[in-house]
């Protein structure tokens, strides 16, 4: 007991030291860090609350104080506003995503010339690298990730698809649907685009009437799990994994255990945990110790295609990490 | 509730009645304050809410950083934007309409311009105007039908929401297969239109504070603030005009008229069908001066642009007194109240509380500033409690 007692002292005399280390050099103690995510996806969101997940951890695991903003229904005009109050607060970091250049453009160089840190992750790779943001963390792009997946389903001998759009106004899911129609293409195939809401009842009511009246369709390739997990349970319901093929963008678990069941093709995952988990602890690592990785970090596409894959990856999709 | 507050539009008149009378001693004709005529404006309660409100985010943490000249900017252009909208509403809703169809013509007006300019390579102006007759036209359609069929404004403008942002998905997609157009301002032929609604004033002035150090500059020593932006002068022009029309003109009393009682006013004369119709217009019109605001401030155009706006702008004329049931609220009210929504809504940002919980903070806030306003007119109106 006198033992404990006697490196509490102690303790709190080395970490003033090292607290008056970091200053001197104009750094901080991780403590003192603030950081600011002000991205376009709402934590209600499946693929956000992910991310979101990360966010949070790595706020747990450093320390620093860190605020994960989005607007509240898809607006980039809301977004670079938000963006603009991140600045105010004078933050160590920012992590933003670009789903609008245009939109955003104004807010992300306010930030970068407030010399506040920046990193960019989800989507608006190339965007970000013209506004002056210097690290990108996510998927290659959309597109590119879509072609690798048209060109997967070309190969299997897939030639027409339905690519259900679940947040119509977000370039990513445009890019996605776009991608994997000229992946299709070098194959001889084609997809079609088929937009719907956010709304479970709403997805399958619409792919039911597009599948109807389109007899030649084979695959139904959804662009997030917004549009995946409504499909799923429609094709349990009306059994029709025999007639249609459907792949989707994204995890999350019950595309896990589709997959796992033999019964979807596959699932694009993004490791968006990563993209809220490596910004944040690079941002704290920069603040502390003046480090900073000097190169994009690609978390994705990777191919969820085989039932033990699935598996694998299930149980951690529960916890949200996946 | 309807019965106190469906009387003279302008309460603040009713005391110089009062005054003439030579009977003392009796409480309806007793003298009142200058503070109680003060407080039985229609807009007395909602400033007691926005001082409330102030004073309620300056003891939270996070404040100084809010009320920074950057932080106050942030929350002054979102008032901006919806205090644009909310005046229009207002002047419908006190002439006893609704229209849920202003968000997505907000963003339909943006489509119509980055089409126009993108696709045909028309002039900024050409494609604005283009945009502004649209509106015209859709809020016609919806007044009419509304007069004419006598269905509700709220099932009208409903139907009138969908239809306007389904068309603008559908004509998008099938122009450029996406859902955004982007590059609407690279290369216009007149940038000075954008200016117009994107621009700053008294730039000049700020750049002279930057210089003295009174406010924060960039590294090039512009200030992080260039000036005042373009979307709160219009603000300011809205309003007033709105206030103006609503106070000081026939057309004014004409629309309390339509929301107080339309039968007796029609049988007293006032032209209750076309007042609605040019309300429905003015309320498309000024959905299309935010949708031109914002496609110039951010260089695109999306098909989800002002999705739920149409919600905020009936909430910030709300807690600005307006009511509901209409022929009762004042223009400046709803300019308050988009003040305060927009001052809760970054405010909450500001105070570092987990994001999660934004929107119960969001409803219990104006939950608490309508009740706020309520008890307070209630109070100057000398309402009994349970009346």
């Amino acid at each position: 007991m006198f033992e404990r007692l006697r490196f509490v002292p102690a303790a709190i005399a080395a970490l003033g030291v090292l607290a008056g280390a970091a200053g001197a050099e104009g750094l901080k103690a991780a403590a003192d860090v603030k950081i600011a995510v002000v991205v376009h996806g709402n934590s209600s969101d499946a693929y956000w609350s992910v991310v979101k997940r990360g966010v949070d951890d790595a706020a747990r695991d450093t320390g620093a104080q860190v605020q994960y903003i989005a607007p509240q229904v898809f607006d980039s005009v809301e977004q670079a506003r938000l963006i603009m109050a991140a600045v105010a607060t004078a933050p160590d970091g920012i992590v933003i995503s670009i789903p609008d250049k245009d939109a955003l453009s104004t807010a992300v160089k306010a930030a970068v010339d407030a010399g506040i840190t920046v990193i960019n992750i989800d989507s608006g790779e190339p965007q970000g690298a013209e506004l002056g943001v210097p690290l990108y963390v996510g998927t290659t792009s959309e597109y590119e990730a879509g072609i690798k997946a048209g060109e997967r389903l070309g190969a299997a001998g897939i030639l027409l698809v339905a690519c259900i759009n679940h947040e119509v106004g977000n370039i990513s899911l445009d890019q996605r649907c776009q991608g994997i129609n000229d992946g299709l293409a070098k194959a001889g195939g084609a997809s079609e685009v088929v937009a719907v809401s956010q709304d479970p009842a709403d997805v399958t009511r619409r792919v039911e009437a597009f599948l109807a009246s389109h007899a030649d369709i084979q695959a139904v390739f959804a662009t997030g799990t917004a549009s995946a997990n409504p499909l799923i349970k429609y094709f349990d319901e009306q059994d029709l994994w025999s007639k249609y093929k459907l792949y989707t963008y994204d995890l999350g678990p019950e595309i896990l255990q589709s997959v796992a069941d033999g019964k979807m093709g596959f699932g694009i995952d993004g490791q968006q945990y990563l993209m809220g988990y490596l910004p944040v602890t690079l941002l704290v690592q920069n603040a502390t110790h003046g480090l900073m990785v000097q190169n994009n970090i690609y978390t994705g596409p990777l191919f969820v295609d085989t039932p033990e894959k699935a598996q694998a990856v299930k149980q951690l999709s529960k916890e949200g990490t996946r | 509730m309807t019965d106190e507050t469906s009387g003279p539009p302008e309460p603040s008149r009713a005391p110089a009645v009062a005054r003439k009378s030579l009977m003392a001693g009796d409480e309806r004709v007793a003298q009142t304050s200058r503070f109680t005529r003060l407080m039985r404006r229609p807009e007395a309660g909602v400033l007691v809410g926005l001082v409330a409100t102030f004073v309620i985010f300056a003891l939270l943490p996070g404040a100084e950083s809010l009320y920074s000249l950057q932080g106050a900017m942030t929350f002054l252009t979102l008032s901006a934007e919806l205090g644009i909208l909310a005046a229009a509403v207002a002047l419908l809703i006190i002439a006893g309409e609704f229209d849920l169809s202003i968000g997505s013509m907000i963003g339909f007006a943006g489509i119509v311009i980055g089409l126009l300019v993108t696709r045909l390579g028309w002039p900024l102006w050409a494609a604005v105007g283009s945009a502004f007759a649209v509106a015209v036209l859709v809020g016609y359609l919806n007044g009419l039908i509304t007069v004419k069929t006598r269905v509700p404004s709220f099932i009208v403008t409903l139907a009138s929401l969908f239809i306007l942002r389904g068309l603008s998905i559908g004509i998008t997609r099938a122009v450029t297969g996406r859902t955004q157009i982007p590059y609407i301002l690279d290369n216009p032929p007149d940038p000075w239109t954008a200016a117009l609604f994107n621009g700053h004033v008294f730039t000049g002035l700020f750049q002279w504070m930057g210089r003295q150090g009174w406010i924060g500059v960039k590294g090039d020593g512009m200030p992080f603030v260039a000036g005042i932006p373009m979307s709160i002068v219009w603000w300011i022009v809205v309003t007033s005009l709105a206030g103006w029309v609503l106070t000081q003109t026939k057309f004014g009393n004409w629309i309390y008229a339509a929301g107080g009682d339309p039968v007796v006013a029609r049988n007293v004369g006032v032209p209750v069908a076309r007042v609605k119709i040019i309300l429905f217009i003015v309320t498309a019109v000024a959905a299309t001066l935010l949708a031109t605001i914002q496609v110039m401030e951010a260089g695109s155009a999306d098909t989800v642009r002002g999705t739920q706006k149409e919600f905020e702008a009936i909430i910030a004329a709300v807690i600005g007194g307006v009511l509901l049931t209409g022929g009762y609220g004042t223009v400046l009210g709803a300019a308050f109240g988009a003040l305060i929504f927009g001052l809760v809504q970054m405010g909450i940002f500001f105070t570092g509380i987990d994001t999660d919980w934004f929107k119960v903070f969001l409803g219990i806030v104006i939950l608490v500033a309508v009740l706020v306003n309520n008890f307070a007119r209630a109070r100057a109106l000398g309402e009994r409690s349970g009346s």
